[in-house]
């Protein structure tokens, strides 16, 4: 009478708490670590491969954006990758659609629902100089804010590079 | 002074469970089953031009359970504020033959779905805009699968 009670109060509270986490970090913000240098000195400045997932930083993702999808040149997001849904990748919107971007080769017009990201540390990013335009569909949320490590709390800016996108 | 204190509790109360509730809305509409107002011709004749109410399911795509011949609902690469509706007809590795334009003329193209997209086709060719326009979809639009029709009445029943 007594132990099943408590037992169920326990998984009742587990799964309210649950449910509730669950629906704040899909709606409003959740926190999630970066890693990999492809973002360095924004994110992860400093590689160190002893640590390596104490060190990370931890970022936070707001997902209100997601209502109209509007972003800014300059934004930092939040994507799943379109070679493998399950890894999600943090870079750098540069171009939205119909914008052209300059790559070494070529020009590439972004088309309509696209966007093209780009990590600050260009030589060690796969981006969208590897896999083209990313769906903005694939977008899971916007990064605004450092959290960890504490001597590095900050908000995170728009960065613009005006000499290789033009607009429309 | 008490009466403030009970009634501020007694309305805490009320509202924890009303946003209780609408938390666990939105789990089970984002990973369980949801409902979903479909219309247009690209899907005759499987889905009514008028628009059909279906029930969608969110489990399948994410233990990797799709396969070809799956209704989806997809996020659209071209807006993605809009969802369509389509089904599988490849998925990544496979190879697909399409004729862009079936009206016009006979010739065809043959392409490999590359690793992480599907290639989503309407059932009705002549007006579904669909990969043969747009390309392979990345996986990661995929939102779910579309597996029974509640609305009209009179089609209701499990869709394959």
């Amino acid at each position: 009478m007594g132990t099943p009670s408590v037992l169920w109060n326990v998984a009742k509270k587990c799964f309210t708490v649950g449910v509730i986490s669950l629906t704040v970090s899909d709606l409003f913000s959740s926190i999630v670590p970066v890693r990999g240098a492809s973002m360095s000195p924004t994110f992860n400045p400093k590689t160190n491969s002893l640590l390596e997932s104490l060190s990370d930083d931890r970022v936070l993702v707001e997902k209100l954006c997601l209502s109209n999808y509007k972003f800014s040149h300059g934004d930092v997001i939040v994507f799943c990758s379109p070679d493998n849904h399950k890894e999600k990748h943090i870079k750098r919107i540069v171009g939205l659609p119909g914008d052209w971007v300059g790559t070494i080769y070529d020009v590439v017009h972004i088309p309509e629902g696209h966007c093209w990201v780009e990590g600050d540390n260009l030589a060690s990013s796969l981006d969208s100089r590897s896999f083209g335009p990313v769906p903005l569909g694939l977008v899971k949320g916007r990064v605004t804010h450092i959290l960890w490590p504490p001597n590095r709390v900050s908000s995170v800016e728009r960065k613009t590079s005006r000499n290789r996108v033009s607009p429309s | 002074m008490r009466q403030w204190r009970s009634i501020a509790k007694e309305a805490i109360d009320r509202a924890s469970i009303i946003v209780k509730f609408l938390c666990l809305l939105h789990v089970t509409d984002a990973y369980v089953v949801s409902s979903n107002h479909v219309l247009g011709p690209s899907m005759l004749p499987t889905l009514n031009i008028t628009g059909d109410v279906v029930l969608v399911e969110h489990l399948s795509h994410r233990i990797g359970k799709l396969g070809s011949g799956d209704l989806v609902l997809v996020r659209s690469p071209l807006d993605p504020n809009r969802t369509l509706t389509k089904r599988i007809v490849a998925m990544e590795g496979d190879r697909v033959t399409f004729s862009l334009d079936p009206t016009r003329s006979f010739s065809s193209r043959s392409l490999v779905v590359p690793k992480g997209h599907v290639w989503i086709q309407g059932d009705n060719l002549y007006v579904s805009r669909d990969s043969r326009h747009f390309g392979p979809l990345p996986y990661g639009l995929i939102e779910g699968k579309v597996f029974m029709r509640v609305w009209p009445p009179n089609s209701f029943g499990l869709l394959g």
